[in-house]
């Protein structure tokens, strides 16, 4: 039931993303509700608790709707005046607009946000505009229109015809056409097909699919419909990394009010078809991210990969032909049944269609969920989504995919973001993980973090991965330690080249890749530690040395007072003096004096 | 049968279809490493020594794991495929006790063998070695997990040969280690003792408790024979040296059970050197046994069986046989009693 | 073995050890495959691991019963009503096998009728199992493509052990379920070589091949080839033997590798009958508690000292095959049996070069292993009946045809069994083995019996408060015949009002306790059921 023009009840969306409930979203919800019962406008305003808005950095924030106002980094004090001048005053708050770092200009609206502008939100498009806990909001916004088109205008083959032609792939890394992954489950006859959710995301700093599904549970759970009718699948799961209770409570929610509107359960919509849903939680593996290692978990089993063929289309789930996609494919496949294929090939590139989702953080001005057109350029997602590198520092390197993507550096900032392009450079799309670095960043020690990330979670179960990437890590913590000799870098290479042509699974196969793209396009900075004993960046704090600048120096003894290990000595008489035997490189002294007098120097 | 043609090192060969890289290269006599590999348990694909490279495939695929299809080009002898399994031993070399002299595994070990074959040396790779506790908690087997390879043959044995699920992988990583559950002791595991593990462990990661330090495997004699405990009839090795039987191993051909044994079967052969087995005949003289020679014992037994036929009649003398004796003796009891003594009492404990 | 052989003509495993991983349904009866025959247990593993499912009858927790997806936690000795309670039901809802049946059967009719007295209701008053499992039960079994029954001990060692094969015998045939693959009636045979030493005549009524002694063609057989003249009356069985030795109706024993004192129910009643003996020889490898008793002792060879064969419970004869020479002084049983019948005028017959002679010789005498020999037998063995030299042996009985023509259905009642629990000896005592020992004789090996060296007499919990019995404490258990102590174990395994026992410690010998009680036709001895008293010590 319309209201009439400029009477509609206004909302204000707030963002309770995981991001943003950590910087308060849910007092700031309580406070809202208070003081709009306060003021007595319960009947024109609702607070909507939404997910995750994308704009991380600057949380929490709240959108007006139907105008769209964005206020950012809202803080329970602001409330009572936001209230006041918003919906009695009609009037904005200046200091909670968002100001861009770069031109210094406020921008008022959500849309006309440079964060937003050149982003093309399709799976997220409900992100931060419904109640995720309320199927009434996402039926409002179209929700289960594109399972309606499916069971009521679609054969299952034409279903798959349809995401085939759209050109979708898989958004879990590997970029497998989906329809095509559909199509072969559904070729495989058998008594009982399985389709999963694979939401076990655990790359560092990858955070797509909780906003998805924190946000916008029911598009996953339309996804996962779609795609059960059309391989012929009358059962689900949805293995969900218990490290997100909020998607998990959200899904729970979700699922239940599904089955109860039946949209799951016994003859959907009347059409015949049956679908159940289950949620299953992971128990924190990482490699639980890799499909046959996922299936192993839900079986009870421990997650370890296992070799294919038997393909998970011919043998996945308790031996059954299983099809399991990512969050956001699932969450992609509404769309394009609701909009069309042709409609969705718009976006993207000629291989690479529709849409991604990055989880841009790191050194970056506006860290957040973005979600682009394929074929967009690094230099646009950084600079122009992302607002430039913080404290106006130089731009060093996009680690891209995860911990089995690679570092690119800045002569490779305009190209086109898809999966070909990508992996010609030696990275990944990944799943979507963008970290970006800086001058500070050492190249060697960011290679290092990833391998030692891999050869953590490394299963155990191949022997080229198990130890493989230990020795990997091994030598680049010799390096990063100053003890690096340059036969190292061919034995690295080595290593690479046997760990990636002979793991059993994905997490081997390209656990190498960040040492490997770092070695290609900083070596330099290699070469610098194992040669020159030195580390560029100054990180690396075996090759750090402090000494007191006595020009400089006031003697005030603030240094000789902070230092944890009596490093320091000196007095009025005696000039300061570090002892390097005992230092240990903490670099308190650095941070207490007030004079700049103690030197950091990168070089032995 | 539908048969493929495949190119194996240029070479053109005829396999039947439906089986692995690994079966056709074998089958073809081209040799290839497997450690993990066992034709009686599930493929894992793990130690990834089995590498070809494969037209068309992007990585170096694990053979045995791999359906042979028509017309596919494998290379088992490539710089690539040779430089991957190489670098695969020196990081299992890398990660294992070099104390090679000492151990139970000696000449026949895989792990060595190959690293033999591969010329692959101790020290390319500096850094940890797991340095993990000896469970010898139990008389029959030792288990060193510093030697461990992680293949997970005996993880398989346990799970699809005896159906007994003890031992798993724990813990992640380069700690990632085969053991019972809560890294137990075996003997305070659910474990039974089948030493099914230990027949199949490639390295001296598994050994038999009784046979420590007692025999080389050039110094054995194998010989295959039936188990004297249950009827089941399972079949065995006896190792034998210098005279002496000093443990038992499996022997693959075995018609009931193949590898399988049980505690019994395999580690309760130590009977046979009992110092307490009767090695004299022995008469009893006022109560007390005397040791006597076979002569004098013989013809004792002798005249006094004729006695009693001759006074009390055949039906007044009995035998019991034994249903752990061969049937030949049991067969010539019989037919003693029967031909020579005259009656049929003659029974054995045929109802326990 | 008897009942099957009145059932069906031949009473050995119908199915070999091979087929049970491909087992669709197995019925396990008074059997601990785990712990008796570890290889089968984990075949019957393997099976279940593949999606078999398992119906178990057993009073005791064993692993199995804990795996099964029926378990019929059966009161001791009412196998039979069990049994045909559960025909009843199969009857009932049509789930018979008609045309088998018709064709391979008779007696069914007579069976039928019988069977109107086992009810459900009935049935489960008796053996204290609900109806719905034994609906459930009935109906996993009959309803498989191929159902496969296994027993062991648990059904023959009662006094009416005979029936309760038969009734097992009667379900597999009302259900088709028998002569074809992974599909039959299997008594798992305890001892390495029992089925041998069976198949070898060692049996007071027939020869080898079980040709009857009663028999004069197959008497006259034997004659003209031992170049004797033989006794026509068949010989005393084990447990008449003992009472005619106290009578002086026996005079003298042979006894080679038994030890009758610990493995014989109510070993006072066989000790006596032993020392009663004028004479008494035991040929063994130790000082058996038997062989404490003798007159004289001959030291024998051990399986690795000698060449034979040994015939397993799927009738397979395989090579035993010389690894060592016989320890000390000690000789082959073959060697001294030839020796001893040398020294009483009969070298001729028993002048043997080797054990391959004797096989020879044995070939020609006896049917089922007519086509075996030496060079035959290699790594795999073959499996009787094996009728000629070329013939590939037989995996699976009853193909088509039964060995004594049509199967026989019996009409069974329930009796009970000879005795029962009664206030003086208020717990049922059940023996058995357990996994780490065979019998007496894996005491002998150091290994095994230092990881098992002692009986922990099985009690369930509620019986240990009551009589305030702690687990590892010791206790005395006394019956009727004999009274022995020993420790306790307290577990669930056992059902209120049970104790179970092994007979492998000559420490606590069990057979002390039990009832000399046997069947009316195999003369097995009641070593399941019998009353005792559990007392603690107080030390």
């Amino acid at each position: 039931m319309k209201q009439e023009k400029g009477k509609e009840k206004r909302k204000i969306l707030v963002c309770a993303g995981t991001g943003c409930l950590s910087t308060g979203a849910l007092s700031l919800i309580q406070e809202l509700n208070q003081e709009i019962e306060a003021q007595g406008l319960t009947e024109q305003v609702t607070v909507v608790p939404t997910g995750c808005h994308g704009f991380c950095e600057q949380g929490p924030t709240l959108i007006f709707e139907p105008e769209q106002t964005l206020y950012v980094q809202v803080k329970k004090q602001d409330i009572s005046e936001i209230i006041d001048k918003e919906f009695k005053q009609d009037l904005r708050i200046e200091r909670l607009l968002y100001q861009d770092p770069l031109t210094g200009k406020k921008t008022e609206t959500f849309a006309n946000t440079n964060f937003f502008v050149k982003q093309e939100r399709i799976v997220l498009q409900n992100c931060g505009f419904i109640d995720p806990e309320n199927i009434e909001d996402y039926l409002a916004r179209d929700g289960y229109k594109g399972l309606m088109t499916a069971l009521k205008q679609k054969s299952p083959d034409e279903v798959i015809e349809e995401v085939k032609k759209s050109g979708l792939r898989g958004r879990g890394g590997a970029g497998f056409p989906t329809g095509l992954k559909w199509s072969f489950c559904r070729q495989t006859h058998a008594d009982k097909k399985y389709v999963i959710c694979n939401a076990d995301e655990g790359d560092p700093g990858a955070f797509m699919d909780r906003g998805v599904l924190e946000g916008d549970p029911h598009s996953v759970i339309e996804g996962m419909l779609i795609g059960a009718y059309g391989i012929g699948s009358d059962e689900g799961y949805i293995y969900c990394r218990a490290e997100y209770p909020l998607a998990i409570k959200h899904l729970k929610k979700a699922i239940k009010d599904a089955e109860e509107a039946g949209f799951l359960g016994e003859n959907i919509l009347g059409s015949g078809f049956n679908f159940k849903l289950y949620i299953r939680a992971g128990a924190g593996a990482f490699v639980c991210g890799e499909e046959t290692a996922l299936m192993a978990s839900i079986e009870g089993k421990r997650g370890m990969p296992r070799a294919r063929p038997p393909f998970p289309a011919q043998k996945g789930l308790w031996d059954k032909p299983t099809n399991i996609n990512n969050v956001e494919t699932w969450s992609s496949v509404p769309h394009i049944l609701r909009r069309g294929a042709q409609w969705y090939t718009q976006y993207g590139t000629e291989k690479s269609k529709g849409t991604k989702i990055f989880a841009l953080t790191g050194k970056v001005n506006n860290t957040g969920l973005v979600e682009v057109p394929m074929g967009i350029t690094l230099r646009e997602i950084i600079f122009d989504i992302g607002g430039g590198i913080q404290d106006n520092k130089k731009y060093k390197a996009v680690q891209i995919g995860g911990p089995s993507g690679g570092c690119l550096p800045e002569s490779l900032l305009d190209l086109a973001v898809d999966y070909e392009s990508l992996t010609s450079v030696g990275a990944m799309v990944g799943s979507g993980g963008l970290v970006v670095m800086d001058e500070t960043t050492c190249m060697v020690d960011i290679a290092r973090f990833f391998v030692n990330f891999s050869q953590k979670e490394s299963c155990g179960k191949c022997t080229p991965c198990r130890e493989g990437n230990k020795r990997m890590f091994e030598i680049l913590d010799r390096i990063t330690q100053g003890k690096g000799q340059l036969e190292d870098l061919e034995k690295l290479e080595k290593l690479a080249r046997v760990i990636k042509d002979s793991s059993l699974c994905g997490l081997g196969q390209n656990a190498p890749n960040p040492v490997l793209a770092s070695l290609k396009y900083f070596r330099d900075e290699f070469l610098s530690h194992i040669l020159d004993n030195q580390c560029p960046a100054g990180v690396c704090t075996a090759f750090l040395s402090y000494h007191i600048d006595n020009e400089l120096c006031k003697k005030c003894g603030l240094c000789v007072k902070n230092c944890p290990v009596n490093a320091i000595s000196g007095d009025k008489h005696t000039p300061y003096s570090i002892d390097l035997e005992t230092c240990i490189k903490c670099g308190i002294c650095v941070e207490k004096c007030k004079f700049a007098a103690v030197v950091r120097s990168g070089k032995e | 049968m539908e048969w493929l043609t495949l190119t194996i090192d240029g070479k053109e060969v005829s396999v039947p279809k439906g089986i692995t890289v690994l079966e056709a290269c074998r089958q073809h006599n081209i040799r290839i490493p497997t450690l993990c590999h066992d034709p009686s348990l599930t493929n894992t694909a793990a130690c990834r020594l089995c590498v070809v490279e494969i037209e068309g495939i992007r990585n170096l695929p694990a053979s045995c794991v791999t359906i042979a299809t028509q017309g596919m080009v494998i290379r088992t002898g490539s710089d690539r495929v040779k430089e991957a399994r190489k670098t695969i031993l020196e990081l299992l070399v890398a990660n294992h006790p070099l104390d090679c002299m000492t151990c139970q595994k000696m000449g026949n070990c895989s792990l060595a063998q190959y690293a033999y074959e591969y010329g692959v040396s101790g020290d390319v790779f500096q850094g940890d070695k797991r340095e993990l506790p000896l469970d010898d908690s139990n008389p029959f087997i030792i288990r060193d997990s510093s030697k461990c390879i992680l293949c997970g043959k005996c993880v398989r044995a346990c799970q699809e040969e005896q159906v007994n699920g003890v031992l798993d992988f724990f813990a992640r990583g380069f700690q990632t280690q085969v053991g019972p559950a809560f890294n137990s002791k075996l003997a305070e595991s659910e474990c039974v003792f089948c030493g099914s593990c230990v027949a199949v462990c490639p390295v001296g990661a598994l050994t038999e408790r009784q046979m420590a330090g007692k025999g080389r495997p050039w110094e054995i004699t194998k010989v295959q024979t039936t188990c004297p405990y249950c009827g089941t009839g399972c079949n065995f090795d006896l190792n034998v040296r210098e005279g002496k039987v000093i443990g038992v191993t499996s022997n693959s051909d075995a018609p009931v059970n193949g590898r399988m044994l049980c505690v019994k079967g395999r580690f309760g052969f130590d009977l046979i050197h009992n110092p307490e087995r009767l090695t004299t005949p022995l008469i009893k003289k006022k109560g007390k046994f005397v040791e006597a020679s076979w002569d004098e014992a013989l013809d004792l037994v002798a005249d006094k069986f004729t006695e009693i036929v001759q006074v009390h009649g055949p039906d007044t003398l009995a035998a019991l046989s034994s249903a752990h004796c061969t049937n030949e003796e049991n067969y010539l009891m019989q037919k003693f009693m029967r031909a020579v003594i005259g009656t049929n009492n003659v029974d054995h404990c045929a109802r326990t | 073995m008897a009942g099957l052989a009145i059932s069906f003509g031949s009473g050995a495993m119908t199915n070999s050890i091979g087929e049970i991983p491909d087992s669709q349904v197995l019925l396990i009866v008074g059997s601990n495959p785990t712990s008796a025959h570890p290889i089968i247990g984990a075949k019957m593993k393997q099976a279940l691991r593949k999606g078999a499912k398992l119906i178990v009858v057993d009073p005791r927790k064993t692993e199995m019963a804990q795996r099964a997806d029926v378990w019929l936690r059966v009161r001791p000795g009412t196998d039979v009503p069990l049994a045909n309670g559960l025909a009843h039901i199969i009857l009932k809802n049509g789930w018979e096998d008609q045309e088998f049946i018709n064709t391979r059967t008779e007696g069914f009719e007579e069976l039928r009728e019988h069977l109107q007295k086992f009810p459900p209701e009935v049935v489960s008053e008796i053996t204290g199992i609900s109806e719905e499992q034994l609906v459930e039960a009935a109906r996993i079994y009959a309803t498989a493509e191929k159902s496969q029954i296994f027993y062991t001990l648990g059904i023959t060692q009662h006094v009416n052990g005979t029936d309760n094969v038969m009734c097992l015998a009667n379900l597999a045939m009302l259900t088709g379920n028998v002569g074809k693959t992974s599909s039959g009636v299997n008594p798992l045979r305890g001892q390495n070589n029992v089925q041998g030493a069976c198949d070898m005549g060692a049996l007071p009524n027939v020869y080898p091949g079980y040709q009857a002694v009663k028999d004069q063609e197959s008497r006259e057989k034997f004659e003209g080839a031992w170049k004797v003249t033989l006794n026509e009356t068949p010989g005393l069985m084990i447990p008449d033997m003992f009472p005619a030795a106290t009578e002086k109706n026996i005079r003298g024993m042979y006894i080679m590798g038994e030890d009758p004192i610990l493995t014989d129910a109510d070993s006072n009643h066989v000790r006596k009958g032993l020392q009663a003996l004028d004479f008494l020889v035991v040929q063994d490898l130790f000082l058996t508690e038997t062989a404490k008793l003798a007159d004289v002792i001959l030291p024998a060879a051990s399986f690795a000292e000698k060449t034979g064969t040994f015939t397993n419970t799927e009738r397979r004869v395989q090579m035993v095959n010389q690894a060592i020479q016989p320890i000390g002084n000690s000789k082959t049983d073959q060697e001294i049996i030839c020796e001893l019948a040398r020294r009483m005028g009969a070298g001729d017959s028993f002048n043997y070069k080797n054990s391959e002679e004797v096989m020879k010789e044995i070939a020609g005498l006896t049917p089922q292993y007519a086509g075996i020999s030496r060079e035959r037998l290699g790594k795999k063995g073959l499996q009787w009946p094996v009728p000629t030299s070329d013939h590939p042996g037989t995996p699976f009985l009853h193909e088509g045809r039964f060995t004594r023509g049509k199967g026989c259905f019996k009409a069974i009642e329930h009796t009970l069994p000879a005795e029962l629990p009664d206030a003086e000896f208020p717990f049922l005592l059940n023996t058995g083995r357990i996994l780490a020992h065979y019998n007496v004789m894996s005491r002998n090996s150091k290994a095994l019996d230092n990881y098992s060296p002692e009986e922990l007499a099985e009690l369930n919990p509620q019986d240990a408060r009551k009589l305030k019995i702690a687990d590892g404490e010791c206790v005395r258990i006394s019956s009727r015949r004999g009274v022995l102590e020993t420790k306790i174990r307290v577990t669930d395994r056992v059902s209120s009002g049970t104790v179970f026992m092994t007979l492998h410690y000559k420490e606590s010998p069990a057979n002390v306790l039990t009832n000399s009680g046997y069947d009316k036709v195999t003369k097995t001895y009641e070593y399941k059921v019998c009353g005792v008293k559990v007392e603690k010590i107080e030390r």
